[in-house]
């Protein structure tokens, strides 16, 4: 087990290594961010003397090992529009997405599991065609259109809820999130919404496949023979079994939705680090993308990492590091 | 081969193994022929597949059939701007879909935007095809360091999802049509070649590639000849589903700004341009090009679905 998690750390390094450096160099040669901080009344020696602040005077090798040297530190590079550390940043935006995104998986475990459910234990119910149905368009489905759709009829047409921003925030724990109060929950339900949209045909289908297939067990069988409740044998034996690659499935995707938010939070203006994200390649700050995808391949990395410890303890047949391949 | 086009009587001399091998229907039967008659039997599948050709009619034939050319400056007057559906224009024309905020038939911009999006899809689809399929079958081939290396690099990139990597590319390489197309191809690539890598392994190690290497033939030729055409069918499968991806994903990036430019007014701008018009109440400018978008998007996936089911060995009678 530890040398399965050490390799896969390892292996995570590298990864975060590769894709820094392809990422530096690919920005280091698309345009010059001087350009940038200069205004017209400017002479050559402001100039020069902006680009040395910078550090973006010194030969490329030089600021690769510089940037490699102060990312082993903690230290991603300082915004050249903000002015302030790119990884702090980030991360004061992260909380934001954060939410955002586990409002949406909750909501599509929510929702998609009992429509799963309903739809693999009658599967040839006109509900359940229609589920199906319904599951292939949100497949289809252009999240952004959506969320844009969303807006037009839930706040502009019907004025029910409010479209862009976070709304108020409150501090329980020592999180501060939008989710503990009404304000800030008024602003969450259509963008996680629209975000959990992306995953309720997965979960839909994943609980749908699941049921038929357990239904058949013997277990379930013993159950009814048993005399138990219908309710009982749903909900306690059957969804407890299969539960375990839904969670896996999940677990997964919540990277996905991570990245995804990128688009949800681009449409209701939620103030995330996707948004930063889009901001800052409008804007070429360089430190902040490189910050960026840093972190997000991170998160990337540890969450299939987690997902893999919890299959092998879930499941014992599957064996850490000696997957054949 | 040859004795294709002689049906019936011909084979029963000719290769007795095959026909033990591949029940063969009593009436002349084309590979073709066979795959049509099942394709049709999903009403949903052909309906589909009828939009699907009329709405790259719709596309291909656009200067043609649009009512006026929305980017011809002399045929759009601002007079026009933001007129809901089926408002008149000045000179007496039917916006049937409103005008959007520089006074253009929304109907012709759409046709217009469909080219642009489709040929996006089609394109970048195409070419992530052609380098999957390479990728994957010198995986499969070669086998041993080589695999590793280009699995290690295809598993690396399914990790992290198709938006991210070409939001990424997007931010190094700037927008337009040619670099969209590129960050698109290096985004789906990866499912092309796991697609053909499974299936060549299995094709490789088939008698008639054993037969093949016999026969003295090059590595190039058994590659591209022998296996290359058995792995066809689930390739076409995924290529009509990534096409469909790579639309709703140049959307996807049009809008957030960082995908094509202005110039370039595919589907995706269309709705990022209404968007701006939307909380004032003006719903057609975004909401009629999604939903060519959303028809588009579906016939495609429909169509992938039912030639899934059609192509696939392990559900043929």
């Amino acid at each position: 087990m530890a040398v399965f998690i050490l390799r896969r750390l390892m292996q995570a390094v590298l990864v975060v290594l590769a894709m820094a450096s392809l990422v530096f160099f690919g920005v280091y040669l698309v345009g010059d961010p001087v350009w940038m901080f200069v205004s017209p009344d400017m002479n050559q020696a402001d100039i020069a003397a902006v680009t040395a602040s910078l550090g973006l005077d010194r030969p490329i090798w030089e600021q690769f090992g510089r940037f490699l040297w102060s990312a082993a530190q903690g230290d991603l590079g300082r915004s050249f529009v903000f002015g302030e550390p790119a990884l702090g940043l980030i991360l004061s935006r992260m909380p934001a997405t954060l939410e955002l995104a586990t409002a949406a998986l909750v909501m599509a475990i929510l929702i998609g599991i009992p429509l799963g459910l309903y739809a693999g234990l009658n599967p040839d119910r006109l509900g359940s065609r229609s589920i199906m149905a319904g599951s292939i368009v949100g497949f289809s489905l252009p999240n952004f259109w959506v969320g844009i759709m969303l807006i037009m009829v839930f706040a502009v047409m019907l004025g029910w809820l409010p479209s862009t921003g976070r709304g108020e925030t409150a501090t329980w724990f020592g999180i501060t999130s939008s989710l503990f109060t009404l304000d800030g929950l008024s602003h969450m339900v259509l963008p996680a919404f629209n975000l959990a949209l992306t995953k309720l045909a997965l979960v839909i289908r994943l609980t749908r496949a699941g049921t038929m297939e357990a239904i058949h067990q013997d277990y379930i069988k013993f159950a009814r023979a048993k005399g138990l409740s219908h309710r009982r044998i749903v909900f306690v034996h059957l969804l407890k079994n299969i539960m375990i690659p839904i969670v896996t499935v999940i677990g997964l995707e919540f990277g996905t939705l991570v990245a995804f938010a990128v688009v949800t939070e681009t449409v209701f203006a939620w103030p995330g680090m996707g948004k930063l994200l889009i901001e800052a390649i409008q804007r070429l700050d360089r430190p902040v993308i490189v910050a960026y995808l840093v972190l997000i391949v991170l998160l990337f990395v540890v969450i299939n990492l987690i997902v893999d410890i919890c299959y092998s303890l879930l499941d014992p047949r599957v064996r850490l590091g000696e997957a054949s391949r | 081969m040859s004795s294709a086009d002689l049906p019936g009587t011909e084979r029963l001399p000719a290769e007795p193994v095959a026909e033990a091998a591949v029940p063969i229907a009593p009436q002349a039967e084309t590979p073709f022929g066979r795959f049509f008659e099942t394709y049709v039997e999903s009403p949903l599948a052909v309906g589909a597949f009828i939009l699907l050709v009329l709405i790259i009619g719709a596309a291909v034939f656009a200067p043609w059939i649009a009512p006026q050319n929305p980017y011809d400056l002399a045929q759009v007057s601002v007079l026009d701007s933001r007129l809901p559906p089926g408002a008149v224009s000045m000179d007496g024309y039917t916006f049937w879909l409103g005008t959007d905020g520089a006074g253009r038939d929304l109907f012709s911009a759409i046709l217009y935007g469909l080219r642009i999006s489709l040929s996006v899809g089609v394109l970048s689809g195409l070419f992530a095809l052609v380098l999957g399929m390479v990728v994957g079958l010198i995986a499969a081939y070669f086998g041993g360091r080589t695999e590793t290396l280009l699995m290690r690099i295809v598993d690396l990139q399914l990790s992290l999802p198709a938006v991210l990597i070409a939001l990424i590319l997007l931010a190094i390489l700037g927008k337009g049509l040619d670099k969209i197309v590129i960050a698109l191809v290096v985004a789906q690539w990866a499912y092309y070649a796991r697609t053909v890598r499974s299936s060549a392994l299995v094709e490789r190690r088939k008698e008639y590639v054993e037969a093949a290497v016999c026969l003295g033939l090059g590595r190039g030729r058994i590659i591209f000849r022998h296996i290359l055409p058995n792995c066809l069918a689930p390739l076409i499968v995924v290529g009509t589903v990534q096409t469909a991806s790579a639309i709703a994903l140049e959307a996807t990036l049009s809008f957030l700004g960082v995908g094509l430019p202005p110039t370039e007014p595919s589907l995706g701008l269309l709705i990022s341009n209404g968007f701006n018009y939307m909380l004032s109440g003006r719903y057609w400018i975004a909401f009629f090009p999604g939903i060519a978008l959303l028809l588009t998007i579906v016939a495609i996936n429909l169509v992938g679905d039912r030639l899934r089911d059609v192509l696939n060995p392990r559900l043929a009678r």
